[in-house]
């Protein structure tokens, strides 16, 4: 049976009580999206600059929600930032295939993101780094979509930059 | 305080016994089900009197000749009566409508009801502590009709603010409001604004749905002219809710769903609808659960009502008190300070502690609590929260359940402490 440590790493915990990337940035030029969770209410805000080469200048995340949606959100914001909008997406699926309740493997601890996305295909290699220590929580299926809550919000985004910036 | 003061409306260890769910052990001890305000949980009676039903005469209601069919729409007729008596229903046979659920039962007074009273120039009154199943019907009826929509306020206590309440209901066709709010626990003074509505010339319709399960219901004293609620939150099955309507009001309204079982003819040119209840009952009605909720209010009326109330404000006092105790500041109790003016539901907010993160604490210690917004959104906004942990007593709750509540707060405050 999974514990608490499970889906309470401490870097989880950690950016939950210090939230990076946290507040507003002015729109235009960055685009807002919001995103909510109706089973819980969370609320979740991202604001997405992106410059004319298509790479996330500056990220910024508002709202409010529970510690896995609020450091799933901090650690996306710390991951993407200088990112090209391909890079952006390669990132989501890749940690997208880590949240699937049917690939993701639950005996690894593996901190690299070689998965297989939804449609089982092979997910490009990326690095997730920090945001591996989320891997837990797809033994909590409730709280997936906390922890998927700030990507499926940062995806609409993504869409609103590259209307704006065509590569 | 002790065991005995606590359990002198009746024996709650005696009750516990006759629930096979809680029996269960999880995670090394005895499971803490602290959300009967999300639904109930079953005594052994009601599983077998479905169980039953299927085993001995499991047959299609108000059809058949055969003696089967005969004996399941004498039970399905006689839980219809029984449910009704329940709630002082002055003519069960006919005000009775099985439906679905408490939400049906809402829909069907919006669609009906509503449907052929509601229009330019109408108001319909609500307060802010509904449940989405009183709010969104209104809201998709107003989308057709273009009546008014006002709300009634609320106090810094979650009770009902009746400062403006004569202005609040000129003009108004119809109140909608909840007895008992399912995420602070407030009771609604409805007798008193059942008046005043009569008065203003407007009808009322009650969501019962967290106080027929609780409190003794008298639908005649209340004064409502309607009331919903659901077999699931008062230890009878899931699928099965009531409507209880006034006679005349009933003969007046349209149909609302339709199909077999709601006709009295049906020719190449239309229909003819059959009469209350029939009218509101198109298709099979789920008779196992109907024979289910009469097991259940049999189960309710042998504890005895005013018991069942008894023993709640007394768990609840209980609760407040050892929860105010523990953890002072740190922890807000949404809703009425004062057990008396409350119901056993307390909404609660850790501080710094995200009610998801609370309540996979509690998990952790086989305590089953309710994070979320509880489907009543406008009210956590005007709590100034998005979501609260809602712990909810029942009959089968008994101080360790607190207790073991209390436990699993602080080992949360411990894990999440900053």
């Amino acid at each position: 049976m999974p514990g608490l440590e499970d889906l309470y790493r401490e870097i989880i915990l950690d950016h939950y009580r210090s939230p990076r990337n946290r507040g507003e940035l002015e729109t235009p030029p960055a685009t807002r999206t919001e995103g909510f969770n109706p089973l819980c209410g969370d609320e979740i805000v991202v604001y997405l600059d992106v410059d004319a080469s298509g790479t996330v200048g500056d990220i910024r995340i508002g709202g409010t929600g529970c510690s896995i949606s609020q450091s799933s959100a901090s650690m996306m914001s710390a991951a993407v930032k200088g990112k090209t909008l391909a890079e952006v997406r390669a990132l989501t699926r890749a940690f997208k295939g880590m949240m699937s309740l049917h690939e993701s493997s639950l005996d690894t601890d593996g901190e690299s993101g070689e998965e297989l996305d939804a449609d089982g295909e092979p997910v490009e290699d990326v690095k997730l780094g920090d945001l591996g220590a989320l891997r837990g929580v797809v033994k909590f299926p409730v709280r997936i979509k906390c922890a998927t809550l700030a990507w499926n919000t940062l995806m609409q985004g993504v869409d609103e930059a590259a209307e704006a910036h065509p590569a | 305080m002790s065991t005995a003061e606590v359990t002198r409306t009746f024996d709650v260890a005696k009750v516990k016994a006759d629930f096979p769910l809680l029996q269960r052990e999880l995670k090394g001890g005895p499971i803490h089900y602290l959300d009967s305000a999300a639904s109930s949980q079953k005594p052994q009676v009601v599983i077998d009197a479905m169980t039953t039903y299927y085993e001995t005469i499991n047959a299609n209601v108000h059809r058949g000749v055969y003696e089967i069919a005969e004996a399941a729409t004498n039970a399905l007729e006689a839980s219809r009566v029984r449910v009704g008596r329940f709630i002082g229903a002055p003519n069960p046979e006919t005000e009775v409508i099985f439906s679905k659920n408490a939400t049906e039962s809402l829909n069907l007074v919006a669609r009906s009801w509503g449907g052929a009273n509601l229009g330019p120039g109408d108001a319909v009154l609500l307060t802010q502590l509904e449940h989405h199943a009183n709010i969104v019907p209104w809201f998709q009826l107003q989308a057709e009709k273009g009546f008014e929509i006002r709300w009634i306020p609320l106090t810094a206590d979650a009770q009902l603010d009746l400062t403006d309440i004569d202005r609040l209901l000129d003009g108004v066709k119809l109140l909608a409001l909840t007895a008992m709010s399912n995420v602070t626990g407030t009771l609604t003074p409805v007798r008193e604004l059942t008046e005043k509505a009569h008065a203003a010339g407007a009808l009322v319709c009650l969501d019962a749905c967290q106080y027929v399960p609780h409190l003794a219901t008298d639908v005649v004293s209340l004064g409502v002219d309607f009331a919903a609620f659901s077999g699931h939150k008062m230890l009878g099955p899931t699928g099965i809710g009531v409507l209880w309507g006034r006679e005349a009001l009933l003969d007046a309204m349209p149909t609302f769903l339709g199909g077999g079982g709601m006709i009295l003819n049906v020719t190449l040119d239309g229909f003819t609808p059959a009469a209350p209840p029939a009218k509101f009952e198109a298709g099979t009605p789920p008779v196992a659960e109907i024979i289910g909720l009469h097991a259940a209010v049999d189960y309710l009326d042998a504890l005895g009502m005013d018991a069942v109330r008894e023993h709640e404000v007394t768990i609840t006092a209980y609760a407040l008190r050892t929860l105010t105790e523990r953890f002072g500041e740190a922890l807000t109790i949404h809703g009425p300070a004062e057990p008396a003016a409350r119901g056993g539901v307390l909404s609660l907010a850790m501080e710094g502690i995200h009610p998801h993160d609370l309540a996979q604490v509690l998990d952790e210690h086989a305590v089953c609590v309710r994070p979320g917004h509880h489907c009543a959104k406008p009210l956590m906004k005007v709590l100034g929260v998005g979501a609260t942990a809602r712990a909810s007593f029942y009959v089968y709750n008994d101080t360790d359940d607190v207790d073991a509540l209390a436990d699993a707060l602080g080992e949360a405050a411990d894990f999440f402490s900053f």
